[in-house]
């Protein structure tokens, strides 16, 4: 991956996954390592029905194409962590 | 506690597919299948076995079936007879929250530990200034004699490396009042004759022992039997939710309310009776007056601060004008309140104008059911949209501020923001004449009515929701 690469986070923004976990999400920035600050984007995005399958796990957060479900700040950030680390290492 | 944990996300979960089967009419043939969907066999248990699980999710759902867990008539008993009783009960108690025995007890009493953070020094201060000789040592590490501690607390104050902690009873660290404590077999009971109704106790359990019975049942019934129900929505309803205010108020009404009567309403008229209450008072060489809007507060004076109750304003709350508006431009109706506070759900109990109450939590868990996709919607405003300054009853700091712009500057206001131990003290000092103040506004919830147990955001994001919604709502009125 590009070393210049900014990292598109989207959070749903969806009625199911703002009530089931999600509402805090948004608050993501402040939690970033100091060296992940410049390279990550955080937006909103409306429902794209991941919460429509019978055995759901909301809230949901797409990194770039990458779908995170029961997401939590924690793992989001851990996701982005592990794609740095795999990109330094090649 | 931070909204975003499993305790919070469990009861959510239970209310949401309540609501789908109730909507689907399939509830008493499908309710008993909640907690083997919910923890099946195959998951890990969150304590001890799959089957404990499953009776703690029973328990949680009688309450949200708006049962006390003592009204329990034996094990055997299903969740679809449980159901069926609710459908068809008449009255419901006046019991606000009530303690899942089962989740509970696994707390031990508060206590004192020593970690792995123990140097064994040579000063070991934590030893020498026990006033009950309890810490010893064992291989060059401090431990505690259970049997001798008293709690005391010296030890963690004197070690230099923090190696000592305190393991609380969350319940029981939050209650301001003491209202809360273990029976002889270790299972936290409420005192309501000291419990205020803040639901602090409820928000900090990590089990979610403590759970509010809900009135879904009653509200489902008055639908069912074609009745108009209206729902009283509370300002701070603008901090639950990321979209404007239009939107979340639609949503409100797609899911099945008739329509929407703004608590902010009501609170224009304690905005006019309490300004002119505080001259009169003022006027007659009464010292200072405190607000009457937050049901908690009044409660914590009745109940522990009785020297300061005939300061404590008497006019009724924005929720019981707002019940009076509802009930004149919709007689005969069933009417709701919807907010983010437990103990509002008590003042309801004796409000003749207000029937039911449903917390944003549960609006959360309805709209869920409902599938109800707040963004999609344009939006609609009730036909009366109160001022800012009425909507801003839900902030700390809000129903000073309108009082003073409507009663002139001779008021001088103290606000207490969040009502915990301390804050106790500072009231015991202000019922023997210490307020330099003359007018004192206290709300319990730290923030506000914002800052409410049963509220879907938190913390910042509920604060920047509530001022975008706030601007937006003048936009729009001009
Ligand atoms: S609400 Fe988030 S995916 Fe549907």
């Amino acid at each position: 991956m590009n070393p210049n690469h900014i990292y598109q986070v989207r959070i749903c923004t969806g009625t199911l996954c703002h009530v089931m976990g999600g509402a805090l999400l948004p608050e993501l920035k402040p939690y970033l390592p100091e060296y992940l600050k410049g390279k990550v984007q955080v937006k909103g995005m409306t429902c794209a029905d991941y919460c429509k399958q019978e055995d759901r796990k909301p809230p949901y957060v797409l990194v770039d194409d990458h779908l995170i479900e029961s997401a939590s700040i924690e793992k989001v950030i851990a996701y982005i962590k592990k794609c740095e680390n795999h990109d330094s290492k090649q | 506690m931070t909204p975003s944990n499993n305790a919070t996300l469990t009861r959510r979960e239970l209310l949401a597919r309540i609501c789908s089967l109730l909507k689907e009419g399939r509830l008493e043939e499908e309710i008993d299948r909640i907690p083997l969907k919910m923890r099946p066999k195959d998951n890990h248990a969150l304590r001890c076995c799959v089957h404990k699980d499953r009776a703690v999710l029973k328990y949680k759902i009688m309450a949200l079936l708006g049962y006390n867990i003592d009204d329990e008539e034996d094990e055997l008993t299903s969740l679809s007879d449980y159901a069926q009783k609710a459908w068809n009960r008449e009255e419901l108690s006046p019991v606000v929250m009530t303690v899942v025995d089962e989740a509970c007890s696994s707390c031990q009493k508060g206590s004192y530990h020593i970690s792995n953070m123990c140097q064994g020094c040579e000063a070991r201060p934590c030893a020498v200034n026990c006033p009950k000789d309890a810490i010893y040592f064992v291989n060059g590490q401090a431990q505690i004699d259970h049997d001798r501690c008293v709690n005391c607390g010296k030890c963690i104050r004197e070690c230099p490396f923090h190696a000592i902690i305190y393991r609380p009873v969350p319940c029981e660290e939050v209650c301001p009042v003491k209202a809360i404590s273990k029976d002889d077999q270790g299972i936290e009971r409420i005192d309501y004759n000291k419990c205020i109704f803040c639901g602090k106790c409820k928000d900090a359990c990590p089990y979610g022992a403590i759970m509010e019975k809900s009135h879904i049942m009653e509200i489902f019934r008055a639908h069912e039997k074609g009745q108009k129900v209206i729902a009283l929505v509370a300002p701070s309803i603008a901090a639950q939710f990321r979209q404007p205010l239009d939107k979340i108020y639609q949503a409100i009404e797609a899911a099945g309310f008739h329509d929407i009567i703004e608590v902010a309403e009501g609170a224009e008229k304690t905005i006019d009776h309490e300004s002119k209450e505080w001259q009169e008072r003022i006027g007659r060489g009464q010292q200072m007056m405190t607000t009457s809007c937050c049901h908690a507060y009044t409660e914590l004076v009745n109940k522990h601060i009785p020297e300061l109750k005939d300061r404590v304003s008497e006019t009724p709350s924005p929720m019981a004008y707002a019940g009076r508006i509802a009930r004149e431009r919709y007689p005969g109706a069933t009417t709701v309140f919807l907010g983010p506070c437990t103990a509002k759900r008590h003042e309801a109990y004796f409000t003749d104008q207000i029937d039911f109450t449903l917390s944003f939590e549960e609006l959360g868990s309805l709209l869920v059911a409902c599938e109800i996709e707040i963004n999609d919607l344009e939006g609609r405003l009730p036909q009366v949209h109160a001022s800012g300054k009425a909507q801003h009853f839900a902030h700390s700091g809000g129903v000073a501020g309108a009082i003073k712009e409507k009663a002139g500057d001779g008021l001088q206001e103290e606000i207490i923001n969040g009502v915990d131990k301390k804050a106790i003290r500072q009231l015991k000092q202000y019922a023997k004449g210490k307020c330099t103040a003359n007018f004192l506004e206290v709300m319990c919830c730290e923030n506000g009515c914002i800052g409410g147990v049963n509220t879907l955001m938190k913390g910042r994001q509920a604060e920047k929701a509530f001022h975008e919604n706030q601007f937006q709502t003048t936009d729009l009125r001009e």
